[in-house]
């Protein structure tokens, strides 16, 4: 058991970051659109219910999936609709989503709590799998694994080389200015945020047919909307950055498991907790890393320099702001 | 004459008000039975019983009302904190954890006492403590936000899930039971060390006191002093800050304390006089709860206390749920945001009416 072998470790990494990652992709692309879908943590909680439950009432896998992405544009939908057409705080909208969609995955999900039901098996790819080191870290996962892989530079190809992706990335900025170019910011951010939605709806799926296979109270998907909210301001919004975030964070997760071999004295309960403070930190050294101060004392330090720039991403301008029409 | 049209035109106002915000209340209430009917039609239950049971499981008797003002208090005294940093437009959404370390601190003190001599001094001391934990606690965010820059939702949850770490460990670590540690918590407390109460309905009068002058205090603070007027400046206009020379950083740190002071005495009550022991959930949940009750209540010191009873007779009478009609008690969680939701879709529906009559107007 208390052996440490790093091949396994990367691929338990690779496998445990699938949800957080696409739950982080998602809220990537809704705030760059310019709104804050905080209801992240409970529409993981509701969209993985939804996904078990009809994934075990109709035995189809996809099935599963598919509702949980739609249950999870559906929340989104709630947020999009108060924050864009009715003005609403985005932040308070989102708060109570958070709390009741988690209350509601807890009270439909009750009936099929801790019932063995259907899970993803793993799917290595041919030939691939068989390259030494790269295929029993990548290719040796099951197929939720491989989409939130794929999907890294997928959103990144579409954010930023696509003519879509600059509308997207304009209407985050400047909403008025979009509308001047005669496109309604409203119905594309309107969009953003569901697209935003399915994909979180998604990372809820696959932790409970895949990654934590089951449901239950507490399904073990606790918290992990909020870490994917700090991840996407860590990742300076940007899908790549966003990506290594959570790849560092289910390194944690995974080194959790052996410091708690390594200091058997030390409870379950502080490694647990041990991701957030590190967020706090994190937040901390990114303000701390845009001062002008630091930045001037930066110069000509190149190893400062770059440190500092993998920890300064610029806010989409308008996050939070919706564009007002009739004005 | 002029004077007599002048009152006649307020009084038609007022009437208007009140019709106003009647028929607001009726539509929020219609979408929200109609919204919980059918999710418990879907979770296969029968949605008249489930409502009973609610009902009589929180109204239904003297002692069941005891319970519902048990939980009443600490979800008062928090929503009350919490109506300084919401003034000046921070949201302290780590309030849970500032009840958490209200609640560890006064163990702390508690701790020294277990004989159960001086139970007076132990109790004031625990009560400081525990107010001063959830400020210190306030404290910490504030800071993060107003030095680090760290937006104080982030800053408070990390801070939630820290507490939560601390409280666990506490309860399995260092304070465990001699030989056993177990999710029910550390020694029980001894009997001097309990809030005195009202045995029949085991309600404390002086948490009671302690809730109803928490109300009466936020609303002078907020109402009557420097304080609450600086609050509200800036919290409502960002260019008040300049205008007036305050310090932003100074009054949402004050905010802070105030909030998390209050967060921690809901701790205290927690500790000595609900379940005289530390218990890994002794927040219950109430610091989130209480974010939804000051956002249904729009913020008013006179409203929130009145939100804060009807949710706290969804949370005791839930309890009825699990065990009449096997469902999860989590739908009283459902019936709150459902009716946060549905009153912010009503008030926005009412000022864009407002806004399109006006247009019309002009």
């Amino acid at each position: 058991m208390t052996g440490f072998d790093l091949t396994i470790l990367l691929g338990g990494v690779v496998a445990g970051a699938a949800p957080i990652l696409l739950a982080t992709l998602g809220e990537t692309i809704t705030e760059k659109a310019g709104i804050i879908n905080l209801s992240l943590d409970g529409t993981i909680m509701l969209s993985a219910m939804t996904a078990f439950v009809v994934a075990f009432n109709t035995e189809s896998l996809i099935a599963g999936f598919v509702s949980a992405a739609v249950v999870g544009a559906l929340v989104a939908a709630v947020v999009g609709i108060f924050s864009i057409y009715l003005e609403q705080s985005q932040v308070a909208v989102g708060f109570v989503l958070t709390l009741m969609a988690r209350d509601l995955a807890y009270f439909l999900g009750n009936p099929y709590t801790r019932v063995p039901g259907p899970s993803v098996g793993p799917q290595p790819i041919p030939f691939l799998k068989d390259i030494p080191f790269l295929g029993e870290v990548f290719f040796n996962h099951s197929l939720p694994v491989y989409l939130s892989l794929l999907l890294i530079g997928l959103i990144w190809w579409y954010m930023y080389r696509t003519p879509q992706g600059l509308r997207l990335r304009s209407v985050g900025e400047n909403p008025g200015a979009c509308f001047a170019r005669g496109i309604n910011p409203r119905s594309l951010q309107m969009i953003y945020v569901l697209c935003g939605g399915f994909f979180v709806g998604l990372a809820g799926a696959t932790f409970s047919l895949c990654t934590k296979p089951g449901w239950g109270r507490p399904q073990g998907a606790e918290g992990t909307g909020w870490i994917a909210l700090a991840l996407v301001i860590f990742g300076g919004w940007h899908p790549i950055r966003a990506a290594i975030g959570a790849y560092l964070f289910a390194f944690l997760q995974v080194m959790g498991i052996y410091f708690q071999e390594w200091f058997p004295s030390v409870p379950a309960q502080v490694f647990q907790v041990a991701p957030f403070p590190l967020m706090i930190f994190t937040l901390v050294f990114i303000n701390f890393a845009q001062k002008e101060s630091v930045i001037k004392h930066a110069e000509g330090r190149v190893w400062l320099k770059v440190v500092l720039r993998l920890f300064s991403g610029a806010m989409p301008t308008a996050l939070g702001k919706p564009h007002k029409t009739g004005q | 004459m002029q004077e007599s049209n002048g009152i006649n035109t307020s009084v038609s106002r007022r009437d208007n008000a009140i019709a106003r915000f009647s028929r607001d209340l009726v539509i929020t209430v219609l979408v929200v039975v109609s919204f919980t009917t059918l999710i418990i039609v879907l979770a296969g239950a029968p949605p008249l019983a489930a409502y009973y049971h609610i009902f009589k499981g929180s109204l239904g008797s003297w002692v069941k009302l005891g319970h519902v003002i048990r939980v009443w208090i600490p979800l008062t005294l928090c929503t009350c904190g919490l109506l300084y940093t919401f003034r000046i437009g921070l949201w302290n959404i780590g309030v849970e954890g500032q009840v958490i370390m209200g609640a560890v601190f006064t163990t702390y003190v508690l701790r020294f006492g277990m004989d159960g001599r001086m139970a007076n001094f132990f109790l004031i001391a625990a009560f400081t403590a525990g107010v001063a934990g959830g400020a210190l606690w306030a404290l910490i965010a504030g800071y993060l936000k107003t030095k680090g820059g760290v937006n104080e939702i982030f800053a408070g949850l990390g801070l939630n899930f820290v507490a939560q770490g601390i409280i666990l460990w506490l309860i399995f670590g260092p304070w465990k039971r001699a030989g056993i540690a177990s999710m029910s918590g550390t020694e029980l407390l001894p009997r001097e060390l309990w809030l005195s109460y009202v045995s029949t309905i085991r309600l404390s009068p002086l948490g009671l006191s302690l809730a109803l002058c928490a109300i009466i205090v936020t609303a002078i603070m907020l109402r009557y002093t420097k304080i609450g007027l600086c609050l509200k400046a800036l919290g409502s206009n960002p260019n008040a800050a300049h205008i007036f020379d305050l310090n932003t950083r100074l009054y949402m740190l004050l905010a802070m304390v105030f909030a998390g002071g209050f967060a921690g005495l809901a701790g205290s009550m927690q500790v000595t006089g609900v379940y005289h022991r530390l218990i890994p959930a002794i927040s219950s949940n109430y610091g989130y709860l209480a974010l939804l009750v000051a956002m249904l209540s729009n913020y008013n010191v006179w409203i929130g206390p009145v939100v804060a009873f009807f949710f706290a007779c969804l949370n005791v009478g839930s309890i009825q749920l699990p065990m009449m009609l096997q469902m999860d008690s989590s739908l009283s969680g459902v019936i709150q945001g459902a009716l946060v939701l549905a009153a912010l879709a009503v008030h926005a529906w009412r000022i864009r009416a407002r806004r399109i009559a006006e247009e019309t107007w002009y």
